[in-house]
């Protein structure tokens, strides 16, 4: 990509991203035609930094974190670049990506319940994951990096040669935290880490997500579909609509005065003490195989315009700060004649349909 | 909700309890059968031959002179204490054929199951792991070949290939009718080494060739395609994926996670596979004339002799019963989730 | 691309199309496995069903017109299988082997469903003691060696007279009567199991407890949501124990507890026979009846084994599609880089 674009992006450090994704496409292949997934995705991350990838079921996020680390399921494809640390992980071979699985990428899993291995100790788990990695390395040493990664999740040495069946939920998703973080990766994806967890247990666990950044400079993608978590625990915040990032910025900015009226909508969809009334999104996420012409939302979208069924938004800067792609906010040198005319309830219904 | 995992001689204890009923079962179903048949036992298998005072005498000795429900608990008891009475035929113990023949038995058995887990479990986790490859289809194939063609049928292949046709190996029998050797444990091959007997020795362990690899063979297939299926269930897993992101190396990932969880029903379905391994053994017995608690069945059987019959199959009941019992001792062992 | 008007895809797939998606889904392999073990097991019901058509001789003939046939004869162009030591033909005997198989195995196995299947619908149903024992009964007559209560049951069954038996016997014939049967007791375990288990779990389903709640009874709820349920697992069990049947079959001829001689031909027995021809290097009296058997049984399993893998969605294995995200450079839509 040229100069101007990465600088267009972050100005001041491009350098020492420790992600740089940049037009990232992940697809799968179906009867029906390749499902695009994850249709041209860009952001960064810096060290330490957490970064909210927020979304409706379906929008791709899932498919985007575990394309970042290259562990699609067979049938997916992915274009574009990811580089991290110096390399373009798309174009690594399964060998290179293996040897930096663990000690460089981490994968929080969403499930925590089936992740381990129920025939082996968590002892054993955390000798075969430091051993792969870090041949030649003691049992002893194993034993006390292994207890120190589990103390800091709050759970006591004496559980050390317990079973995986022994554990309750919260303290296996604990449990595989510490796992992953006992390499001390240098990037994190987690993927709905608490979406299968009970409302306290998820606190305890985004508290400690919280507190990575700060201990071990750790950058995290968190995908998540609850706003709270990422109001919480998130720097940034990305929003995705059916394969594309639609907003991303300083996560304060963006949920206090949201730029893309998805964001908008998904922001008055939330639940609060202070609801009255529901408020949701007419219609359903697009058929990712078959999505609608120019600005994805436009079908369900109470601003759209006629240009935004015409051609694909482009990317530009708000002043608050944020990365937004709508047409609302230009570029109107882009906007032919006529397109600012909002698009007539009934084509929009009828699209709905398809 | 932290719980220890249960201690091995608990687990041990209640599985052994839980074995009583199915034992009483089977032992029951074998008191029936022999007593359902019409007509008198006695009478029907030595008729004709001895003098009526005898027969009753005979009778009398059985017990089958006395109610069903006194024999019954007879029979039990008689179990209990391993007397399994006397032939009517040719008038021995049957504890004593039991023991002369079983070695043979259990020697063509085990070989067989050596045989089937050597060849079928390996080649099971390859087809699972190169699924819908070539391989695997080839493999899937041969598994079901092994299983469809009949023991004896395989026998005769075998006897006509390398005992007729390339003489390597002997067609039937257990030992050469010169090789002679103290019986001891009544298990040929290790009388022979127990007696020094180097050529007897090889003479016996190149006669079980046939016989075993045939029964092996048998049993091979139902290990490759069980192995199969729970490697590919397996490999699906969640914790495999988990394993993936850690960066543990795909031949690890197989094997040590995949392979040795899939272990856990395949042996589980081993235990069901005894009742298959014992059918085999009297089909493969019959065919390579090996002298085996098989063959002494069919003789038996022919000749009507009940008491030996049902002493026989009450052995072969309780061989599954042990066989049950130790299968699942190793399931704990392997799997700690089953110890509560 | 579409616009708006467009509805993706094709018109709604009829109900046929919709019953043999799973089987056209079904990646390359297995679809072959499939139909050639459909192919196998017809060709052998079709031999069966038309005997006397296609075997040149009678099942015990030993010799036509032109005087009797040759002794152990081999394969030559008046006897395609050559003969036996009694002068039978072998391809006849082979020919009507096939008949006496798929007779015994249709009954023993139809026999086997009608007991095993609704004994397994009550048991996993209604539970209770009634359940324990039966499972009890079951689990024992699994661990039992399958061929030796085949051969008590054959024995104890040749030497009665009872009137079930002698109804199905006028049809059949007794040694056929009596083959199918042994089998059947050893097979009802098989349906019970496999039915009652998915009764147990059709049973827990949400729609079951509400019809339990609206006060249905126990016989409309097994008839109508239960048994749809279970009776998908029937077919495959069914091919299996088809195959394993046929097995046993031989096994009981082998022994010499299955179908008498002169009653008709049946592999088992052919083999038996066979095995002293051996030693004298006469191979055809043992090759064509046992690879009759291997084929027949590898027929029924493939179809069995391709069923199970069509039907059940966690072996199955969808065809992967590959798929080609273009370059950039092609993309249609105008679109700056974003």
């Amino acid at each position: 990509m040229s100069e101007t674009q990465d600088e267009r992006f972050r100005p001041e450090a491009a350098r020492t991203d420790v992600l740089s994704v940049r037009d990232l496409r992940v697809w799968y292949g179906t009867e029906r035609g390749p499902v695009r997934a994850v249709d041209g995705v860009d952001f960064d991350l810096r060290p330490g930094e957490t970064l909210g990838l927020v979304g409706e079921s379906g929008c791709g996020k899932s498919t985007l974190g575990r394309g970042v680390l290259g562990l699609l399921p067979t049938g997916a494809r992915a274009a574009g670049a990811v580089h991290f640390r110096g390399d373009n992980l798309v174009e690594l071979s399964d060998k290179q990506m293996q040897t930096r699985r663990g000690p460089e990428l981490g994968l929080i899993f969403q499930e925590p319940m089936t992740r381990l291995n129920p025939l082996m100790r968590i002892s054993q788990h955390f000798e075969e994951t430091l051993r792969v990695h870090e041949s030649g390395i003691s049992k002893d040493e194993i034993r006390i990096r292994a207890l120190g990664a589990l103390r800091g999740m709050g759970i006591p040495p004496t559980r050390y040669r317990n079973y995986p069946h022994e554990f309750s939920g919260g303290m296996r998703q604990r449990l595989m935290i510490a796992l992953t973080l006992v390499l001390r990766p240098a990037l994190i994806v987690a993927d709905e880490p608490t979406t299968s967890l009970d409302v306290l247990v998820e606190a305890q666990i985004i508290r400690i997500l919280h507190d990575l950044r700060r201990n071990f400079d750790t950058a995290m993608l968190l995908i998540t579909h609850n706003l709270g978590i990422v109001a919480e625990a998130c720097d940034r915040v990305a929003v995705m609509y059916a394969g594309h990032i639609v907003e991303e910025g300083d996560a304060k900015q963006v949920f206090s005065a949201p730029a893309h009226p998805y964001t908008r909508e998904l922001l008055r969809s939330t639940i609060s003490l202070r609801t009255t009334g529901l408020h949701y999104i007419p219609g359903a996420p697009p058929d990712l195989a078959d999505p609608p012409s120019g600005c994805t939302f436009h079908p369900r979208c109470p601003d759209a315009m006629a240009v935004c069924r015409d051609q694909d938004p482009v990317e530009v800067r708000t002043s608050g700060g944020q990365r937004v792609a709508c047409w609302l906010h230009g570029p109107d040198a882009r906007i032919p004649d006529g397109g600012r005319e909002p698009l007539s309830r009934q084509e929009i219904s009828v699209a709905d349909e398809a | 909700m932290a719980r220890s995992s249960g201690s091995l001689g608990a687990y041990a204890l209640s599985r052994l309890l839980l074995i009583v009923p199915m034992l009483l079962i089977l032992l029951t179903m074998v008191f029936l059968l022999m007593r359902v048949a019409p007509g008198d036992p006695v009478q029907s298998a030595v008729g004709g031959r001895l003098p009526p005072a005898q027969i009753a005498e005979i009778r009398a000795d059985a017990g089958f002179d006395r109610p069903l429900l006194v024999q019954y608990f007879e029979y039990l008891g008689d179990v209990a204490t391993l007397n399994f009475g006397q032939t009517i035929t040719d008038n021995q113990p049957v504890s004593d054929v039991i023991i002369d023949s079983g070695g043979a038995t259990l020697t063509l058995t085990l070989a067989a199951l050596i045989v089937a887990i050597g060849l079928g479990v390996p080649l099971g986790l390859l087809a699972g792991r190169y699924r819908d490859t070539w391989a695997d289809g080839g493999l899937r194939i041969f598994g079901i070949l092994t299983y469809a063609a009949p023991v004896f049928f395989v026998g005769l292949l075998a006897q006509l290939f390398f005992a007729n046709y390339l003489g390597w190996l002997p067609s039937s029998g257990e030992a050469d009718p010169i090789t002679f050797v103290d019986e001891v444990t009544h298990i040929l091959l290790i009388d022979a080494l127990i007696a020094g007997d180097l050529e007897a020795f090889g003479d016996a362990a190149l006669h079980l060739v046939l016989p075993a690899v045939t029964l092996g063979l048998l049993v091979t297939g139902v290990f490759l395609r069980l192995t199969r299926v729970n490697v590919m269930q397996s490999l699906g897993g969640d914790y495999i994926e988990a394993a993936r992101a850690r960066g543990i190396k795909e031949r690890a990932v197989v094997l040590r996670h995949a392979f040795r969880n899939a272990l856990v029903p395949v042996i589980t379905v081993m235990g069901l596979q005894v009742a298959l391994l014992l059918s085999g053994a009297v089909l493969t017995e019959l065919t390579f004339d090996w002298p085996g608690l098989g063959s002494e069945l069919i003789a038996y059987l022919n000749e009507r002799d009940y008491i030996a019959v049902q002493g026989i199959i009450t052995v072969f009941a309780l061989a599954v019963v042990l066989i049950s019992i130790l299968i699942d001792f190793v399931n704990a062992v392997i799997d700690p989730r089953v110890r509560y | 691309m579409s616009g708006p008007e467009t509805v993706r895809g094709e018109a709604r797939p009829s109900r046929l199309s919709r019953v043999t998606k799973p089987f056209r889904d079904v990646q390359g392999q297995s679809r072959w496995l499939l139909w050639t073990g459909v192919a196998l097991t017809l060709t052998f019901i079709l031999v069966a069903i038309f005997a006397p058509l296609v075997a040149p001789y009678d099942f015990n003939q030993v010799g036509d017109a032109a005087g009797r046939f040759p002794k152990q004869a081999p394969p030559s162009a008046e006897h395609w299988f050559g003969t036996s030591v009694r002068a039978e033909d072998v391809f006849s005997r082979v020919v009507f082997g096939a008949r006496t198989a798929v007779q015994v195995v249709a009954l023993a196995v139809i026999v086997s469903m009608v007991v095993g299947v609704p004994l397994g619908l009550v048991s996993g149903y209604f539970g209770g003691w009634l359940d324990r024992v039966l499972v009890l009964i079951a689990d024992a007559l699994f661990a039992f060696p399958y061929l030796l209560l085949a051969i008590v049951i054959a024995f104890l069954l040749a030497d009665s007279d009872n009137w079930l038996i002698r109804l199905v016997s006028g049809a059949v014939g007794e040694g056929v009567t009596t083959a199918a049967l042994a089998i059947t007791v050893v097979y009802v375990p098989q349906y019970f199991r496999v039915v009652r288990n998915s009764t147990l779990s059709a049973r827990e389903a949400t729609y079951v407890e509400a019809a339990r709640a609206l006060g249905a009874r126990p016989r409309t709820i097994i008839g109508r949501y239960i048994f749809g349920n279970v009776i998908q697992s029937v077919p495959v069990i069914g091919t299996l124990n088809a195959a394993d049947a046929i097995l046993t079959l031989a096994g009981l001829g082998f022994l010499g507890y299955g179908i008498q001689p002169t009653e008709a031909a049946e592999w088992g027995y052919d083999l038996q026979r066979a095995v002293v021809d051996v030693p004298a290097d006469i191979w055809w009296t043992a090759v064509f009846p046992g690879m009759a058997i291997v084929l027949f049984v590898v027929g029924l399993t493939l179809v069995g084994e391709g069923l199970n893998d069509t039907l059940n969605p966690t072996l199955r294995k969808r065809r992967i599609v590959p798929v080609h995200i273009p370059p950039r450079a092609a993309r249609a839509k105008e679109a700056p880089t974003r």
